[in-house]
């Protein structure tokens, strides 16, 4: 097995003295599609801007953060530069405001393309004009000159995306993607990801709050929930049986399409303010199966059956066994 | 048969955008010939993708944005002109309900005093009667009591909504227009409000109109449902049946763009390309540039809404009763 691209271990973050991310541990495999799903302010993003050394001054970060084996906590500014880009790459919600509006997008990859791989002149272009082919820009050579204000927000985060391969990164992080684009155009952003990540064999970590956006593009998923793991594990078994109370709420919280028009199930109250937290699990206060200990202590991530962890005391309990399964096994009975 | 609560006929409305600095005024049609009928009581909503007009036609339909073609009628009876004292009485039976609470609401007013405020305005109430009645709306959108004098930084965003729609709600409407109403809300908060929407709806008997990106929340909330691409109605049928059968290729594309909780992206339909800019109308049928099945003639003739089936306007070549009935 080869080592892990990327190793988090007891990452946490303060802004001005106030914890926003409780002790993360986490391991992203090389090629792997790894998503995190949370509420907002539930340090999904914050974890990621930690470990890439992008948190304002503020922020106080302890833990480790180690990519390929090197420390990246603590580092200076030259070393995390190396790293950032060239391994790992990152691209945001918004695409307009990470693209510079005075530069033409072809020079803006050409800047990147130099940063990280040395390319100049029309060996630089070259590369540029198959990246932005390779995201779908049409008539990518034409397009190579233009200004970012001329490309419509699919399409700039397709460039932002082309810049982000412009490093060949190891690992792409991105944080809520297609949040901000249409309902046929975030198809279209997803399938691309999936399919650049299925030609290069890139790891792709997929920051959303939308479950169902996740399942479409990952293998292994992490649910977070003000500042913690709740629960993780493979994307079929934990949307098969989801065990922890908030990740079980957050789906009979989604409407559904088909079927009939049934009334949603929420889940009551709101997410804990991170200045006021609630003593043990954060989720407590707003959970049906909570009971006295839940308040005690916070319960730890422990590591379940089929590759799934959970953070949970009085978890929902696993689904029964499957008919076929249980046939088979009267079958050899 | 009852009349219907709001009715628009043939509505159109133009935009005159300059394209650069020095460039021409070009005009924008971003309602392009759209009628529809809100009973009194139903929930219609309307789904679309950015610059489809669907937010356009909402401030249309309040008599906001005033229609340069075409007409809308409140109770059988033409909407009065914007600004007029007949205009600011029907105001009174018709609110809005925008999608960014923080900027619908007075930053140093406390939500007690904003959710009276139309009574204030439309003098609804003698003075000694609106403290009750606003506690009462404070209650029916699951406010506490203890919230009243919270300014509305001091509230989650969630609870922001609520106080938008509790004001809404202050003049007792008869028509709620709600603009993305729940779209910048967390999905465990959204489901609440989207509970407390039908509840209230169901309760006093509100006729909403409801608009979103997000098909999930408006196939739970709406009874009917109408789907715009670019300035037109592309597709109208009942909830219940829009998205589990689709018929136009824009509303089948659109319904297989959801991504389900567990659902590879395997077998979805993905459309190629972006819709179109509204200054650079492709001729024809607004889609054809996007449709996997477009003809020869969608590239030329725009197609009519027709009726396809009972309580089902379809507006492409390409579905007609007849093929609907080959198809079935």
């Amino acid at each position: 097995m080869r080592p892990n691209l990327v190793e988090l271990r007891g990452l946490t973050v303060a802004f001005d003295g106030t914890p926003v991310l409780h002790g993360i541990d986490l391991d992203v495999a090389p090629g792997e599609a790894l998503g995190l799903v949370g509420e907002s302010g539930c340090g999904k993003s914050v974890t990621w801007l930690a470990a890439l050394g992008l948190l304002p001054g503020k922020a106080t970060v302890t833990g480790s953060v180690k990519v390929v084996g090197r420390e990246m906590l603590g580092r200076p500014r030259p070393v995390l530069e190396g790293i950032r880009g060239g391994r790992i790459a990152m691209i945001f919600q918004d695409p307009s405001s990470s693209l510079n509006p005075v530069l033409k997008v072809g020079r803006q990859i050409v800047e990147a393309l130099r940063l990280h791989r040395g390319l100049v002149g029309q060996a630089a272009k070259a590369e540029a004009i198959r990246l932005l082919d390779l995201v779908g820009i049409p008539d990518a050579s034409r397009r190579f000159d233009i200004f970012p204000h001329e490309f419509s927000g699919g399409q700039s985060q397709r460039v932002m995306i082309a810049m982000a391969l412009a490093g060949q990164p190891d690992l792409l992080i991105a944080d809520e993607p297609t949040t901000a684009l249409d309902a046929t155009i975030q198809a279209q952003i997803l399938d691309l990801l999936a399919a650049l990540r299925a030609e290069t064999g890139m790891a792709t970590v997929f920051i959303s709050h939308d479950l169902g956006a996740v399942s479409q593009v990952c293998e292994r998923v992490c649910v977070m929930y003000s500042g913690r793991i709740v629960e993780a594990g493979p994307i079929d078994t934990l949307f098969e049986a989801p065990r922890h109370p908030y990740t079980r709420g957050l789906f009979d919280a989604i409407p559904r399409l088909d079927g009939p028009r049934a009334r949603l199930i929420p889940i009551p109250g709101t997410v804990p303010n991170p200045k006021d937290m609630p003593s043990g699990c954060a989720f407590s206060p707003r959970c049906a199966r909570s009971s006295d200990a839940c308040n005690e202590s916070v319960p730890a991530l422990v590591a379940q059956a089929e590759g799934r962890s959970l953070a949970c005391r009085n978890p929902v309990p696993g689904q029964p066994v499957k008919p076929t399964r249980q046939k088979l096994l009267e079958a050899v009975l | 048969m009852t009349q219907p609560l709001i009715k628009a006929t043939n509505l159109v409305r133009t935009y005159a955008v300059r394209r650069g600095l020095f460039g021409k005024i070009t005009p924008v049609r971003a309602v392009d010939g759209v009628s529809l009928s809100v009973m009194p009581g139903e929930t219609l909503g309307i789904v679309g993708e950015s610059g489809s007009g669907k937010s356009t036609l909402g401030r249309m339909l309040l008599g906001i944005d005033p229609a340069q073609g075409g007409s809308v009628s409140f109770e059988g009876s033409a909407m009065p002109r914007l600004g007029t004292a007949e205009w600011r009485a029907l105001r009174a039976r018709m609110q809005l309900v925008y999608q960014d609470p923080l900027a619908a609401l007075d930053k140093r007013l406390p939500i007690s005093v904003q959710i009276g405020e139309p009574l204030e305005i439309h003098r609804l109430l003698p003075k000694n009667e609106r403290r009750a009645r606003v506690e009462e709306l404070m209650a029916a959108v699951g406010l506490r009591r203890d919230q009243a004098e919270r300014f509305p930084h001091e509230l989650s965003g969630g609870q922001r909504q609520r106080a938008v729609i509790a004001r809404a709600l202050a003049s007792r409407p008869d028509l709620l227009v709600c603009d993305e109403p729940v779209a910048a809300l967390d999905v465990s908060i959204q489901a609440q409000v989207v509970n407390m929407l039908r509840d209230l709806q169901e309760s006093q008997r509100i006729a909403m109109v409801f608009i979103s990106h997000d098909l999930k929340v408006v196939r739970n909330v709406a009874d009917r449902v109408a789907v715009m691409y670019l300035g037109h109605i592309v597709e109208e049928a009942s909830s219940d049946v829009i998205f589990a059968s689709p018929r136009h290729p824009y509303t089948k594309a659109l319904a297989s763009s959801v991504p389900v909780p567990g659902k590879k992206l395997e077998g979805r339909l993905i459309l190629q390309g972006e819709p179109p800019n509204p200054a650079d109308r492709p001729s024809g049928c607004p889609f054809h540039p996007r449709c996997p099945i477009a003809a020869d003639i969608c590239r030329t003739a725009r197609p009519a809404l027709q009726t396809v089936a009972p309580q089902r306007n379809v507006a492409c070549h390409m579905v007609t009763p007849h093929t609907v009935a080959i198809a079935a």
